[in-house]
C-alpha cells in the first residue's frame, strides 16, 4: 500500500494510472462498438445480444464497477496532472507559441475528454435511464433496442449530438491510444512499433464504426 | 563576398530575476549570412555597447553545439528553426534579409530567469545529483576491455549520451517536463552494465526529483523531440517509464530509495 502511494505521488505514476484507466475504457469502447454494429444484422440478432447481455446479471456488475472506477481515476489523474503542469509552466508565457510536432488530437485532449463525459451522462440518460433525456418523437420500448436505436437516431439533433460525440471520441482515442502505449513503456522495438502503428487507426476505425450508426438511420438504412 | 542582411529584432529585457522585463526592439543592420545566430547577437551588442546602452545577456560558451549553454526561443522554437541545431551551430543564411525575429528565454517555472535571455537551470543539475551518477570505488583506470559491451547496446546508450543539457526539451514542453533530459541520462547508464547495480534506485529518486524541482509532467506531445539539438527521440521516456514502474512494483531496495532523497 505505501508503495502504491509512492508510486501515485509521482507524475510518472500519476501517468500510468491514467494509462491503465483509459486501456480499460478503450477495451470498453471497443467491445460497446462490436456489440452495436449487430444492429446491421437486424433486430433479431441486436436484441438476441442484449437479452444474451442481461443475462449475464453478476457479470455485467462487475465490468460496471470496473468501468465507474477507471473513469473516476482516469479523472483524478488528469485534473491532478493538469494542474501539475500548469503550474510547471509557469505564469509568464511565450510570446510566440508554436507548436513543432504536437497533433490536433493532442492539442484537445484537455477539451474533448469533459465533452466525451458530458456525452456519456447524455448517453446514459438517452438509452439506459430514458426519461431524462427525451426527445419529441422518442419512445423507450424495454427490450426493443433496436427500436430504441432507430428511433433515438430518428431525430436530427439527437443524431448530430452522438456524431459530434463520436468525432470527440476519436481524437480523444487517436493521441490517447499510442500515449497510453509511449507511458507504460510499452515501446519495445521488437512490437512497439507494431503497437504504436495500430492504435491510431484503431481510433479512426471506432470513430468510423461509432459514427456510422445514427448515420445508417438518418439514411433510412435501418429501421 | 556575400550580401549582407538587415534584421530586426524583438528581444526579451529583464533586468534581473525580479524585474518584470518586456520585449524591446532592435534593428540588427549589416549581418552576414556566414553569422551564427549568436555572432549575430554579438554585433547586435557591440552597437549597443558603442551607444552607451546594456548589451543582452545571453548563455554561451562553447559556440560549437557540444556544451549545452547557449539557447534561446527564436520565433516560438527552443533554438530556432532548424532541426538538431543548437543556437550557436545555427546560421543567419536560414533567415531571410528583413526578417523580423522575436527572441525570448526558456520560459518554465523551474528555469527562472536571471537577466534578459539568461535562465538559471541548476534544477538540472539538481537532478542529476538524485541519482546521475556510478558509485564506483576510483582509482587506476581499469583494462579498457574488462567489462563488455554489445555494440547495439553501445550505439544506443551514446544516442543518449548525445543529451548536452540545454534544456530545449523543458523550453518546448506544455507542461514544461524534464523527461527527454532524465530519460537521456537514465538511458545512457541503463544501456551500460556499470549502470545496471542500481538501476532501481536511481530510476525512482531522479524522477521524484525531477517532480521535486518542479517540472511537469509528459502528456506525449513530442515537442522535446523535435526541438531536441541533439536528436534524442522520446523512445528513451518509453524506456524510462517502463523502468520506473517496474523498479516502483518490484525493487528489493525501499531504504536506499529514500535516504537519496
Amino acid at each position: 500500500m505505501q508503495r502504491a502511494i509512492a508510486l501515485y505521488d509521482t507524475s510518472v505514476g500519476k501517468k500510468a494510472v491514467m494509462a491503465v484507466s483509459g486501456a480499460v475504457m478503450f477495451g470498453f469502447v471497443v467491445g460497446h462498438l462490436l456489440g452495436n454494429l449487430q444492429v446491421y444484422l437486424g433486430p433479431a440478432a441486436l436484441n438476441g445480444y442484449a437479452e444474451h447481455l442481461q443475462a449475464l446479471k453478476p457479470l455485467l456488475w462487475l465490468v460496471r464497477f470496473t468501468l465507474l472506477a477507471a473513469i473516476v481515476l482516469h479523472l483524478l489523474s488528469a485534473h491532478q496532472l493538469w494542474v501539475r503542469g500548469w503550474f510547471a509552466r509557469g505564469r509568464r508565457r511565450y510570446r510566440v507559441e508554436r507548436s513543432a510536432a504536437t497533433t490536433y488530437a493532442g492539442r484537445t485532449m484537455w477539451m474533448s475528454g469533459p465533452l466525451i463525459l458530458l456525452f456519456l451522462l447524455y448517453h446514459l440518460a438517452h438509452f439506459t435511464f430514458p426519461g431524462l433525456a427525451m426527445s419529441v418523437g422518442y419512445a423507450h420500448s424495454i427490450g426493443d433496442v433496436y427500436a430504441n436505436v432507430v428511433n433515438g437516431f430518428s431525430v436530427w439533433w439527437v443524431a448530430v449530438l452522438y456524431l459530434a460525440a463520436q468525432a470527440c471520441l476519436g481524437l480523444h482515442l487517436y493521441h490517447g491510444g499510442a500515449s497510453m502505449l509511449q507511458t507504460l513503456g510499452l515501446d519495445h522495438p521488437r512490437f512497439g512499433g507494431v503497437a504504436q502503428g495500430i492504435a491510431k487507426p484503431l481510433a479512426i476505425m471506432i470513430w468510423l464504426g461509432n459514427s456510422s450508426i445514427p448515420v445508417a438511420v438518418l439514411a433510412g438504412l435501418a429501421r | 563576398m556575400t550580401r549582407s542582411m538587415r534584421l530586426v529584432l524583438d528581444v526579451w529585457r529583464q533586468k534581473g530575476p525580479k524585474d518584470p522585463g518586456g520585449f524591446v526592439r532592435y534593428e540588427a543592420p549589416d549581418i552576414s549570412p556566414d553569422m551564427s545566430f549568436l555572432e549575430m547577437l554579438d554585433v547586435v551588442n557591440e552597437g549597443l555597447t558603442e551607444r552607451g546602452e546594456e548589451p543582452i545577456a545571453f548563455d554561451h560558451d562553447c559556440r560549437e553545439g557540444i556544451c549545452g549553454s547557449c539557447g534561446v526561443v527564436i520565433d516560438g522554437r527552443p533554438h530556432g528553426p532548424l532541426t538538431a541545431t543548437t543556437t550557436c551551430q545555427l546560421h543567419m543564411r536560414h533567415f531571410q534579409d528583413g526578417d523580423h525575429v522575436t527572441i525570448e528565454p526558456w520560459r518554465a517555472r523551474a528555469f527562472p530567469v536571471i537577466k534578459d535571455l539568461v535562465v538559471d537551470r541548476s534544477a538540472l543539475d539538481r537532478i542529476i545529483r538524485a541519482g546521475g551518477y556510478i558509485s564506483i570505488r576510483t582509482g587506476s583506470a581499469p583494462e579498457a576491455n574488462d567489462v563488455p559491451v554489445p555494440k547495439p547496446d553501445a550505439e544506443v546508450a551514446m544516442d543518449a549520451a548525445a543529451c548536452i543539457g540545454c534544456g530545449a526539451c523543458v523550453a518546448a514542453c506544455p507542461n514544461a517536463s524534464a523527461s527527454l533530459f532524465l530519460a537521456a541520462k537514465l538511458g545512457h547508464l541503463h544501456l551500460l552494465p556499470q549502470g545496471l547495480p542500481e538501476k532501481d534506485d536511481r530510476v525512482r529518486t531522479m524522477v521524484s526529483a525531477m517532480d521535486a524541482q518542479g517540472f511537469g509532467h509528459c502528456t506525449n506531445h513530442r515537442e522535446c523531440e523535435a526541438v531536441c539539438p541533439k536528436g534524442i527521440g522520446v523512445a528513451f521516456i518509453a524506456r524510462m517509464n517502463r523502468d520506473f514502474l517496474i523498479a516502483s512494483v518490484a525493487s528489493r531496495h525501499e531504504v536506499m530509495a529514500h535516504r537519496r532523497r
